[in-house]
């Protein structure tokens, strides 16, 4: 591969840059990088070298359950694998992606601050696309074989990207709404259905607004169901028909905004948000991408006991999480050991358990042993606030990543100044 | 106390390149000199000069002895020229004996019993320990004036050091001071508008217009 | 060793802003060689303009960076018109100092848990007034003209100035100015406007542009206040720095220098509009207005300030209450029930956040007051006031934070500089730094020369006088001093951020990540663990001082 030779010109070009804005010092050269990493076929000598290792893991901070899983996690990889993990907190997964960005300006090949960041979509598009990504090393993880990758395909494409072992499964998701039944009967079977159900309750639903993860997924959603052909939604985007693909979802929106939360005149900025306005009887619809938040804030008193979940029946949006290793971290074999980890099946039913994280898993449960599947069976949860279990039909693939960005623009373009 | 004369040669000093004062005289111990004038004409600023700290707002030049040791040009903590301000400024957060141990040269042998004699000679012997504000005006006055004793200055300045005091004790405090000076053998000048202290002062007075 | 300080202050200071623009200027003319970006040109400026709805973020920057200080100025000049010389300045100046220690994104939360639509104020009056059951669908956070966001920062704002004010007002002798306009037949207020208010307002220039500046360009203020469609400037230059696209980062560094053009222009727009009210005032003050308008002056100043101090107050309040929150819905006047839940939720990741800010408070404040201390002890023995170089401690608080950091962080990194606890401290200095510097200076040239004169002719090195004179009768204002460095460096979010690489969590940027995600009640929790650590700090900066000299009368009239 010729990784060897695009490395050499991008530091032509930082030197050069370096030297145009006056900031002269020297660069560490980079060609022992590839000497110094660990394999991850040679496992034994991967967990020999992070032993005793730090290791900085960056997620997104706002969900106080993951961060208490994660405690648990650091606590663990501590005791089994000497390993010494920081949890590092974010409001948003893109200042990793911005940090990562700023050391390979200066040329910072090899002592990276982020050894190990939970990301997906765009985020892992962006990261691999700028060779910003270790790898390919996923698949080599002794765990990887839990996930029974061959038939559950899905863990090797992330928003239609091939995965390419350049990260590893953590967690899965989908989109699901929840009410609160105390001031709506029932929901709108899907998002189609949401325009006639806004008549109805105007004032009792709104989204986060675009670029929010959260937002962005409804409009995804709202364009797979509206669309008669999605085919094109899973190539990159195209601006020729960029315009007549999405018409049926501007249509709808331009419908539906007058009838959301101020009139559509404002949107909350995210998820939470989202929750929050459902707690406090603002709104009695809202939606999450995951599928067990309200039998969670439920149990937590956030939200009423009132709230049910519901799955869109015409499919819902689904994905799964991963966690990679940027290409100059300082500690990958930590890292690698620590995602092997959480693909463990204690650390797996744990983050299913509604008491801790309240996830979906991403192995394969039917692959183990009949008293793991017990295990994981006794901690289902049977919530009144609980999801009605998808069935196979019913996930709807994630879009091309790029589809995402030009969603984003022409949602601001449209609603963003007004 | 080796005493030995004040002198004050061609001293010029002005403000924004206007004249505030001129002098050239000297000072003998037992005799001090009084400068009298309005406020505004830089008696202050004479003494500031003196004592090594004016402003460098002000433009000054002429030479000033102390015996045959030249002052100008050293800092003003080396000069050995003690000043009573018009207030006795005793500094608060000092007890009263602590007050007088910051003025003695820490070289000074039994440093406790002086400061305890420098009491007794004003009769406030039991005032040692007391937080400073809970001084009258005139028992302030004599622990500054035996703060400045104990520093041993070789030449004093006084700044209308009367001026704030009540009538009754402004003439007890003035013969005091006058007195304790003139024992001590020191070289003094006395800045003031008040012709009374002139008076009290017995030696020769210059007037400033 | 002391004549080194102003520079290395002045270099400390000056530096990091100025590199920090410096590596921002290239992305913006289109030139970031890491992303393959290599033909410098204005297309990026071209886009930045044709970005939807950027003239009227532009214009949102700069309103509030003009509103925000005109409203707090007024306020403030009122208050002081209508209590000078009363003894509601001597209890103002007590509250107002802690006050100062809570942090703005602090106050922002506890402000919309107040004045939501489901917030503490209509729940009061519901359901018996307004007969809602539910809250009304009313827009009154994020309103797209960014009311509810200057709000926030007059609230926040007001008691800086007052602390200002209050603190330069000695050295106008303002009562004698008022008793002598007042024989010529002034009302009390009338007079105070006339006579001081004019020579206040010279030592409060800088400090308002500081309030411009940090108006202008707010990004945590404005995250949970202003308006989304579009937000001001600010927060739309940190969603683009932190873009997963990453080309967006051109667009990111010009709109940051677009930020301090808004600042700049903010700030010279300030100027012209005092030359013009310069002008009128004194035509109305030489109008010989006396006594019309005093009873409504009397009313509004006392009156605005309680309330809005009271808003305050009362968003502290929520905080609490929602800190020990159980389940409360919308009407219920006060939550069903009580909890110590969220408390013990945040212990388990409470310790690394808070021995953090400790430290960075610690080694931040120690690093400012020996640099002011040395800069101003410097001054005091040349025997003159170094002018210049006060512009110089104000530029980083003068160019907006989003504008440099970024750069800066890029700067560190080429530097191969680890992130950690050291680099992070001096980041916080830089703002560290000014706001000690504000503090302190006016306090320490007050310190009557005379002292230093007299400790001088009783034989006492300058290095002495230091110690043994001076350093104890400063003592009060130097704690205060560092109570406000420590405030300063616990409400920093983006040095911390940025510098840090994410590795160095304190508690604000724990709150801040919590708050993209976390209940109300954990939001207070963090937001008054903030408040409460600077909060100490003032306590301890008053009391100590007070305890410390219990026996001594004359050194507890001049405390703050």
């Amino acid at each position: 591969m010729n990784r060897t030779s695009r490395t050499t010109r991008s530091n032509f070009r930082i030197r050069y840059w370096l030297l145009a804005s006056s900031l002269l010092m020297t660069l560490g050269t980079s060609n022992t990088l590839w000497a110094q990493s660990p394999n991850p076929s040679d496992w034994a000598s991967v967990v020999q070298k992070a032993h005793d290792q730090a290791l900085y893991f960056y997620t997104w901070g706002g969900d106080q359950q993951t961060n208490d899983y994660l405690v648990w996690v650091a606590q663990r990889v501590a005791e089994e694998y000497s390993i010494r993990m920081t949890h590092v907190r974010l409001s948003d997964t893109a200042d990793a992606v911005s940090r990562i960005l700023a050391e390979k300006q200066a040329g910072n090949t090899d002592r990276g601050a982020v050894d190990l960041l939970w990301l997906n979509g765009e985020n892992f598009a962006n990261l691999k696309n700028n060779d910003l990504l270790f790898g390919p090393w996923a698949e080599q993880l002794p765990n990887f074989a839990l996930v029974n990758a061959d038939a559950n395909p899905g863990v090797r494409v992330d928003f239609t990207v091939p995965v390419d072992g350049y990260e590893s499964p953590w967690l899965r998701a989908h989109l699901v709404f929840y009410y609160d039944s105390a001031y709506v009967d029932s929901p709108p079977a899907n998002v189609a259905a949401l325009l006639a159900w806004a008549r109805q309750y105007p004032g009792e639903f709104t989204y986060p607004r675009p670029p929010d993860f959260l937002g962005t997924t409804f409009l995804k959603q709202a364009l797979l169901e509206l669309t008669d052909d999605p085919d094109p939604l899973y190539r990159p985007v195209n601006e020729s028909n960029f315009s007549t693909i999405t018409a049926p979802l501007w249509g709808f929106l331009d419908a539906l905004h007058p009838l959301l939360l101020r009139q559509g005149r404002t949107f909350p900025a995210n998820g939470p948000e989202l929750r929050r306005l459902v707690a406090d009887g603002e709104i009695a619809l809202a939606f999450s991408f995951n599928p067990t938040e309200a039998v969670n804030s439920v149990i937590r008193n956030e939200l009423p006991e009132s709230v049910r979940t519901h799955v869109p029946d015409r499919g819902a949006l689904a994905n799964v999480s991963f966690v990679g290793i940027p290409l100059n971290a300082s500690h990958k074999a930590a890292a690698m050991v620590t995602a092997n980890f959480l693909l463990s099946v204690p650390a797996q039913l744990r983050a299913q358990d509604p008491q801790h994280l309240g996830g979906t898993p991403v192995i394969d449960v039917g692959t183990l042993s009949p008293a793991e599947q017990a295990q994981f069976a006794a901690s289902r949860q049977s919530h009144p606030a609980a999801p009605p279990l998808m069935t196979a039909s019913q996930p709807l693939q994630e879009p091309h990543p790029s589809w995402i960005d030009a969603l984003e623009q022409a949602w601001l373009t449209r609603y963003g100044s007004r | 106390m080796n005493a030995s004369r004040l002198t004050l040669k061609n001293i010029d000093i002005r403000l924004h390149g206007q004249i505030l004062l001129e002098l050239d005289t000297h000072v003998e111990p037992g005799a001090p000199l009084t400068v009298m004038g309005p406020s505004g004409v830089g008696k202050s600023s004479l003494l500031a000069y003196i004592a090594g700290f004016l402003s460098p707002d002000f433009q000054a030049s002429g030479e000033i002895y102390l015996g045959e040791r030249c002052l100008n040009g050293l800092p003003a903590e080396q000069r050995k020229v003690g000043l009573l301000f018009q207030d006795p400024l005793l500094f608060p957060h000092l007890s009263v004996a602590q007050n007088l141990m910051f003025a003695l040269p820490s070289r000074a042998p039994d440093r406790a019993r002086l400061v305890e004699q420098a009491l007794q000679a004003v009769g406030l012997e039991k005032f040692g320990h007391r937080d400073p504000a809970t001084l009258s005006g005139g028992q302030k006055a004599r622990v500054a004036l035996q703060r400045l004793l104990l520093s041993q200055p070789k030449a004093v300045l006084l700044d209308e050091p009367f001026s704030r005091l009540d009538a009754h004790l402004r003439q007890e405090i003035r013969q005091h001071v006058f007195q304790t000076l003139r024992d001590a053998g020191l070289p003094t000048i006395l800045v003031t508008h008040d012709a009374q202290d002139a008076a009290a002062s017995g030696g020769p007075v210059i007037e400033l217009k | 060793m002391l004549r080194a300080a102003p520079w290395l202050m002045f270099g400390l200071l000056i530096m990091p802003v100025l590199a920090g623009l410096t590596a921002i200027v290239l992305p913006a003319f289109g030139y970031l060689p890491a992303l393959q970006q290599t033909e410098p040109g204005l297309m990026v400026w071209r886009e930045l303009l044709n970005t939807p709805g950027i003239g009227r973020s532009a214009a949102l920057s700069l309103s509030a960076g003009l509103l925000t200080p005109l409203l707090s100025l007024l306020l403030v000049m009122l208050f002081l018109a209508s209590t000078s010389g009363t003894r509601w300045a001597h209890a103002m100046r007590r509250l107002v100092a802690p006050l100062l220690a809570v942090p703005h994104a602090a106050a922002a939360f506890g402000l919309a848990f107040l004045i939501a639509p489901s917030g503490f104020a209509l729940r009061l009056l519901s359901p018996e007034l307004t007969g809602w059951q539910r809250p009304p669908d009313l827009l009154i956070l994020n309103d797209p003209l960014g009311l509810a966001m200057m709000l926030g920062l007059v609230l926040k704002e007001i008691p800086f100035l007052l602390l200002m004010a209050l603190a330069a007002l000695p050295q106008l002798n303002p009562d004698q100015r008022v008793t002598m306009a007042r024989t010529l037949g002034y009302r009390p207020i009338l007079a105070w406007l006339w006579t001081v208010a004019p020579a206040l307002y010279p030592l409060l220039r800088l400090p308002l542009f500081a309030v411009i500046a940090f108006a202008s360009a707010t990004v945590d203020v404005a995250l949970i206040l202003g308006p989304t469609l579009p937000p001001p400037l600010s927060v739309r230059i940190i969603g683009w720095f932190s873009d997963p696209d990453l080309n967006r980062r051109l667009l990111a560094s010009a709109a940051a220098l677009l930020q301090l053009a808004i600042t700049l222009s903010a700030i010279g727009l300030w100027i012209v509009a005092e030359k013009m009210i310069a002008r009128l005032y004194r035509k109305l003050l030489l109008g010989g207005i006396r006594l019309s308008g005093h009873a409504l002056l009397n009313v509004a100043g006392k009156s605005l300030m309680v309330i809005t101090l009271g808003a305050l107050l009362l968003s502290l309040l929520l905080l609490v209450i929602h800190a020990f929150a159980g389940p409360w819905r919308f009407p219920a006047n006060l939550p069903g029930s009580w909890t110590s839940q969220h408390w013990l939720s945040v212990g388990s990741v409470l310790l690394a956040p808070l021995s953090n800010t400790l430290l960075l408070g610690l080694m931040s404040t120690v690093l400012a007051v020996l640099l002011v201390v040395a800069a101003l002890e410097h001054e005091s023995r040349q025997g003159k006031a170094t002018t210049r170089l006060l512009w110089a401690i104000y530029i980083p608080l003068l160019v907006p934070q989003v504008a440099f950091l970024y750069g800066l962080t890029l700067l560190l990194e080429q530097l191969r500089w680890q992130p950690g606890l050291l680099l992070v401290g001096f980041a916080h200095s830089l703002f560290v730094v000014p706001y000690v510097y504000l503090s302190l200076a006016e306090p320490y040239r007050r310190l009557d020369p005379r002292w230093q004169q007299l400790s001088a002719t009783l034989g006492a090195s300058p290095n002495r006088t230091w110690w043994q004179i001076k350093l104890p009768m400063l003592m009060a204002p130097i704690a205060t001093a560092c109570a406000v460095g420590l405030a300063v460096s616990i409400g920093q979010y983006l040095a911390t951020l940025l510098t840090g690489a994410g590795r160095v969590s304190t508690l604000t940027t724990e709150a801040v990540a919590l708050a993209s995600g976390g209940t109300r009640s954990t939001i207070a929790v963090w937001a008054l663990l903030q408040s409460a650590v600077p909060m100490l700090g003032f306590v301890l900066a008053i009391t100590l001082p007070r305890f410390w000299w219990r026996n001594r009368r004359d050194m507890r009239g001049q405390l703050t």
